[in-house]
């Protein structure tokens, strides 16, 4: 028997493995994963930005075309495509697991999952467009 | 009975800051953080978007998509420190930075659309 | 020669080894043979010394989990041919202490299976006289699905919040606490919401749905758990508004 490590007969030496703190990036899932959970700083950034143009818009004209021409910005433009995908990726994970949180049951059987996600994203579809409905149809 | 931790609570802003994130938010940076500046579409003018969030209602409804979804950000942020990074035993420090800025972008909002005149 | 397929298996003889390596192993690849099958071939005719765990080789004991190429599965449901030409890596069920080759230590869930009081509570006993409890088959019907966990502990072997954190309660004892729960002839709600409640209860959980994916018997562990926090939530609420209440 070696003794190249502390082993005494009969006393049991569990082997424990420490998980990697970049576990995330070992496979696709759990990146996606991570990707998911930081949709969160998308959702902070755009509240940031929702937050600027209430700002700007109580303090003037200037000020209004200020936040539009700062929005033009290449650099701005790069990081709304990013957030906006990121969002975009909450919106479709929150719905799709909505169903599994939300189980409904009808007469004792439990609905399939689209009969709850569906109505998710018809909600969203028409959100979206009674928003853009009031913010442009004003012009 | 066992002390109840204040989780429920969390959790729920962050459900519901989740679900009206998910519901209201792509629609608004499509429009403000791509559609416009790329000028997809014209840029409403002042006038009308000032007379829309100064309708109650529409202050309400922008103080709940500001302060709710700055909620469920943070706790999930929180979250995703803790297992991306497993930086667990700095527990407190993260809570307080996560929910104290939403806190304070909560603050901010209200101050803002109270404002607004 | 029949066609063999490779088994790459993890081996720890704490003896030996100071931490796990691979041993590989030619089996025969039968296309009935499960990977369960292969094990047991290896301990019959090539290395009587390789341990792991199983009993009734039909998916219902729960003693086989093991990770093969890196997921859990029950290896007695794992065919071989499905990972045909190979190798086939086998490793124990991750995040758990490995105690021999492919066995691992399972006391750490046992507790806190133990913790979630998985049987029927009752406040008080109805007398023998009075007969059974009834319950229709709509009432089994709500608990069934979670009823079906056989603990093989392919959930904690995928769920990163069991690696993250040690004291996390976990994917299937939460289910089994909802199976009780909601089964119409219980009455410990309370008691399990008290330990389920807590941090590590069921607020650890960051709802990536592994558990469920992995779960050989459809139980939906990760449902489970989201279902509990809207019901702490409703609860929490409740007793906020109405403090005078029977929690």
């Amino acid at each position: 028997m070696k003794q190249s490590h502390a082993y005494t007969l009969y006393h049991p030496k569990w082997y424990r493995r420490r998980v990697s703190t970049w576990w995330w990036t070992q496979q696709w899932r759990s990146f996606k994963f991570i990707l998911r959970e930081l949709s969160s700083l998308a959702v902070i950034y755009f509240v940031a930005l929702l937050l600027w143009l209430l700002w700007s818009l109580g303090q003037g004209e200037a000020s209004y075309r200020n936040f539009l021409a700062w929005m033009e910005s290449p650099l701005m433009i790069a990081f709304n495509v990013i957030a906006f995908l990121f969002v975009l990726y909450h919106s479709i994970t929150w719905f799709n697991l909505a169903p599994k949180a939300m189980p409904v049951r009808v007469g004792g059987k439990r609905l399939p999952d689209w009969m709850i996600a569906a109505p998710n994203y018809a909600a969203w579809v028409v959100i979206s467009v009674v928003i853009a409905w009031f913010i442009l149809g004003g012009n | 009975m066992a002390k109840r931790s204040n989780e429920p609570f969390l959790w729920s802003l962050f459900s519901s800051g989740g679900m009206i994130a998910a519901l209201m938010l792509p629609v608004l940076i499509l429009l403000f953080g791509l559609a416009i500046p790329l000028e997809w579409i014209e840029a409403p003018s002042r006038e009308s978007l000032l007379a829309l969030v100064r309708h109650p209602l529409t202050r309400l409804v922008l103080f709940g998509l500001c302060s709710l979804p700055l909620f469920h950000g943070a706790h999930r942020f929180r979250f995703t420190l803790y297992d991306g990074l497993q930086i667990k035993h700095l527990n407190e420090l993260i809570a307080v930075v996560c929910y104290g800025g939403a806190i304070v972008g909560t603050a901010l909002a209200g101050y803002i659309l109270w404002t607004l005149g | 020669m029949a066609k063999t397929i490779t088994l790459e298996v993890a081996r720890y003889r704490p003896e030996q080894e100071g931490e796990p390596a691979f041993e590989n192993f030619d089996v025969p690849l039968n296309k009935d043979w499960v990977v369960l099958d292969a094990l047991n071939y290896i301990k019959d005719k090539l290395d009587g010394s390789l341990s792991y765990r199983w009993s009734c080789r039909m998916g219902v004991c729960g003693s086989c989990g093991m990770m093969v190429n890196g997921e859990p599965k029950l290896t007695c449901a794992t065919f071989l041919t499905a990972y045909d030409p190979g190798p086939i890596r086998v490793e124990p069920l991750r995040y758990f202490p490995i105690v021999r080759d492919l066995v691992v230590e399972i006391t750490d869930f046992m507790s806190k299976l133990k913790a979630v009081k998985p049987w029927i509570v009752r406040d008080e006993e109805k007398p023998i006289s009075e007969g059974e409890y009834l319950q229709t088959p709509r009432q089994l019907d709500n608990f069934k699905q979670f009823s079906m966990c056989i603990n093989c502990l392919c959930c904690y072997a995928a769920c990163p919040v069991v690696g993250l954190d040690q004291h996390f309660i976990g994917p299937a004892a939460i289910a089994l606490a909802q199976r009780y729960n909601e089964d119409s002839r219980d009455q410990g709600k309370e008691e399990r919401m008290d330990v389920l409640s807590q941090h590590d209860g069921i607020w650890g959980c960051t709802f990536n749905g592994e558990c469920t994916r992995v779960c050989p018997k459809n139980v939906d562990p990760a449902g489970a758990i989201q279902q509990y926090k809207i019901k702490a939530v409703t609860d929490w609420y409740k007793s906020l508004l109405m403090p005078w209440g029977k929690k």
